[in-house]
């Protein structure tokens, strides 16, 4: 069976959960074979995890200089095992740096991309979500190998193990023209789930009326298990740090549970959260439009209603 | 200080965005289309450089005819010149073959010191033409740059992902995008509408650019979508007005679904 490359998102020594998502997808496609670019000895810290999700194979480039640069020695190290091992598919996390390297790999080995993949079947053909989910388009690559980048949540994750047989490879040199690392300041997660991946998302907009105001978010957000979102009007206005805005120019999410609170709900934010299971909506404008896409909608002042909604959450739980 | 900015003409946000029946395209005619927004950063960045020292800005577009209409809008904002390859054989054309066309045109422009784009499309969003482009190029990118700094030959900027700052440089020439928070975007002046009548457009076709027909278009792409069909809308379910049992009929309902 042909071999998959699945390049491994990973941070302080530990697998991403997308790469268990990638490693899923790509045992649907053939041989699922892990590509890790790291600086040394975190290779060896990744193994178990990636073998849980069925790795046969794990290609360790591993280089002190992997953290002077962004994208560079991952492109180098893919195109190289493009060439000597002829994968049928190279997958990547549709994450801001996987969407520059493969874009970067598939020029460099002429290969068709497939970008910001939600499904993907065994005969390679890739499934869009585009103009936030108002359409779902299917492609194909008409390249020998296909560059493919998968949505964080897209895909269901499944345990099955893989051999994950271990062999070092050489990071090519990276060409003079490349940007520099010089720093690199990390944004603390804190401990509510990740956006892209939680069950439930409590967003915020700009009703909200300001960043102290967003405890009332968080704690109803905390109630239910769930991650904070919020709206560009609410980001603009400083209540709420970037990384959390859900639209057409911030986060998809697609949780169970989509909580809107005093957000009018414009076609740029229905764009990144119109595909959630379940949409609910407190906002005190019966004409907002994020009541015509509500599962059920509230008509009132956030204030009171998550107030109260927190305190039934709350005691129902204990 | 020689800059050219990547704009594209993309279906506005606002209006109902289709796909053709016949081959899977964008249906740019029946869009109502803009200047993409974050490419209005992307010139203002530039247009601030410019200001603060010296140079031209080009702005180029690889697009239909119609987004001569783009091109207006960022000559009004203060853009010196454009260039336009237009030809039918785009049509369809992959991302592969966008970022080594816009290449070519860039080819054509002499010593080219920097080039700024968006960091993502609002149709496409594939969020790596300026890092393709780069790629084909040569060049160092410094991608979804939140700041720019200029000194002299070196460029700094802090690129800003939901897991990390980063600060990347490098010496120019160099590919930037720009983030959506980077800065606020000028409106066109009336003596900038007035002026961007006089300035010069030159409208590029393949032969003109140096681009294989062979290298563009739907036949030739390196990817192709198949089939296409529109999601069902969504429709409204129950809407309650709060006169004091507003939370707890949430909470029934929430309970009745099993979310809570
Ligand atoms: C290219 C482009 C990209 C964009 N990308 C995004 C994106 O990624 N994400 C995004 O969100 N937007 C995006 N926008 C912006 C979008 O058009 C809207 O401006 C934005 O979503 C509005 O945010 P909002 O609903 O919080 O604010 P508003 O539209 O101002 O709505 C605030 C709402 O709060 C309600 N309210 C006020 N006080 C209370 C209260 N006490 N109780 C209950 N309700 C209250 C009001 O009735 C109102 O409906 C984009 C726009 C463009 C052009
Ligand atoms: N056809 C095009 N013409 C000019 N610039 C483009 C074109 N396509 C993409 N770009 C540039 O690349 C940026 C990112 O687009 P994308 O990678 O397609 O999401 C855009 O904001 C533009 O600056």
């Amino acid at each position: 069976m042909a071999e998959v490359l699945v390049l491994v998102e990973h941070s302080g020594g530990e697998v991403k959960k997308i790469t268990n998502e990638l490693l899923t997808a790509a045992a649907r496609l053939g041989e699922p074979a892990a590509v890790v670019v790291a600086s040394p000895g975190i290779a060896g810290k990744l193994r178990d995890r990636l073998a849980a999700y069925g790795a046969v194979k794990i290609y360790i480039a591993e280089s002190e200089e992997v953290d002077r640069y962004l994208t560079a020695p991952a492109v180098g190290v893919l195109a190289a095992l493009v060439a000597s091992v002829r994968p049928v598919a190279v997958i990547l996390a549709a994450s801001p740096d996987g969407k520059e390297i493969a874009g970067k790999l598939a020029v460099r080995t002429g290969s068709g991309l497939l970008s910001d993949v939600v499904e993907l079947a065994a005969d390679g053909t890739a499934t869009h979500s585009v103009f936030g989910g108002s359409y779902l388009a299917k492609s194909r690559a008409t390249t020998p190998v296909a560059v493919i980048t998968v949505r964080a949540g897209a895909i269901e994750p499944r345990q099955t193990p893989g051999a994950a047989t271990e062999q070092p490879i050489e990071i090519p040199a990276v060409s003079a023209r490349t940007a520099k690392v010089l720093e690199r300041r990390l944004i603390e997660g804190g401990d509510r789930p990740e956006l892209t991946e939680a069950s439930v998302v409590v967003s915020g907009g700009r009703g909200v009326g300001s960043a102290d105001n967003f405890r009332v978010v968080e704690k109803l957000a905390d109630a239910l298990g769930a991650a904070v979102g919020a709206s560009r009007a609410a980001v603009d206005s400083g209540y709420y740090p970037h990384q959390f805005q859900v639209g057409q120019t911030g986060k998809t999410v697609s949780p169970q549970l989509y909580v809107a609170l005093g957000i009018s709900g414009a076609i740029q934010h229905r764009a990144g959260m119109q595909t959630s299971h379940t949409i609910v909506a407190v906002n005190k404008d019966p004409q907002a439009p994020i009541f015509e896409i509500a599962d059920f909608g509230v008509v009132g002042d956030l204030f009171t209603i998550a107030h109260q909604l927190t305190e039934i959450v709350t005691i129902r739980k204990s | 200080m020689n800059i050219v900015v990547l704009i594209k003409q993309v279906p506005d946000t606002w209006s109902a965005r289709t796909l053709t029946d016949s081959d899977h395209t964008l249906d740019r005619a029946s869009a109502e289309v803009v200047l993409d927004e974050i490419n209005e950063r992307a010139l203002e960045e530039a247009l601030k450089i410019k200001e603060a020292g010296q140079g031209e800005v080009t702005v180029v577009t690889m697009g239909p005819p119609r987004a001569a209409e783009a091109i207006r809008k960022a000559l009004s904002m203060g853009a010196d010149k454009a260039v336009h390859l237009s030809d039918e054989t785009l049509h369809g054309s992959c991302a592969i073959a966008t970022a080594k066309a816009l290449a070519k045109v860039i080819g054509t422009l002499g010593d080219v010191d920097l080039i700024i784009a968006g960091n993502e499309a609002t149709d496409g969003t594939v969020a790596a033409v300026p890092a393709m482009v780069a790629e084909v190029l040569g060049l160092p990118e410094l991608t979804h740059a939140r700041t720019v700094t200029l000194q002299g030959r070196t460029v700094t900027v802090e690129r800003q992902t939901d897991d990390a700052i980063t600060v990347l440089q490098a010496e120019l020439p160099a590919v930037i995008s720009v983030n959506e928070k980077i800065n606020e975007p000028r409106y066109p002046s009336f003596k900038g509408i007035m002026a961007a009548k006089r300035k010069p457009v030159s409208t590029l076709s393949l032969a003109d650019a140096g681009v294989e027909r062979t290298e563009v278009g739907l036949a030739n792409a390196t990817s192709t979508v198949i089939e296409s069909a529109p999601c069902p809308p969504r429709v409204a379910g129950q809407i309650v007005t709060d006169e004091g049992e507003g939370a707890a009929m949430l909470a029934d309902y929430l309970i009745g679904q099993k979310l809570i």
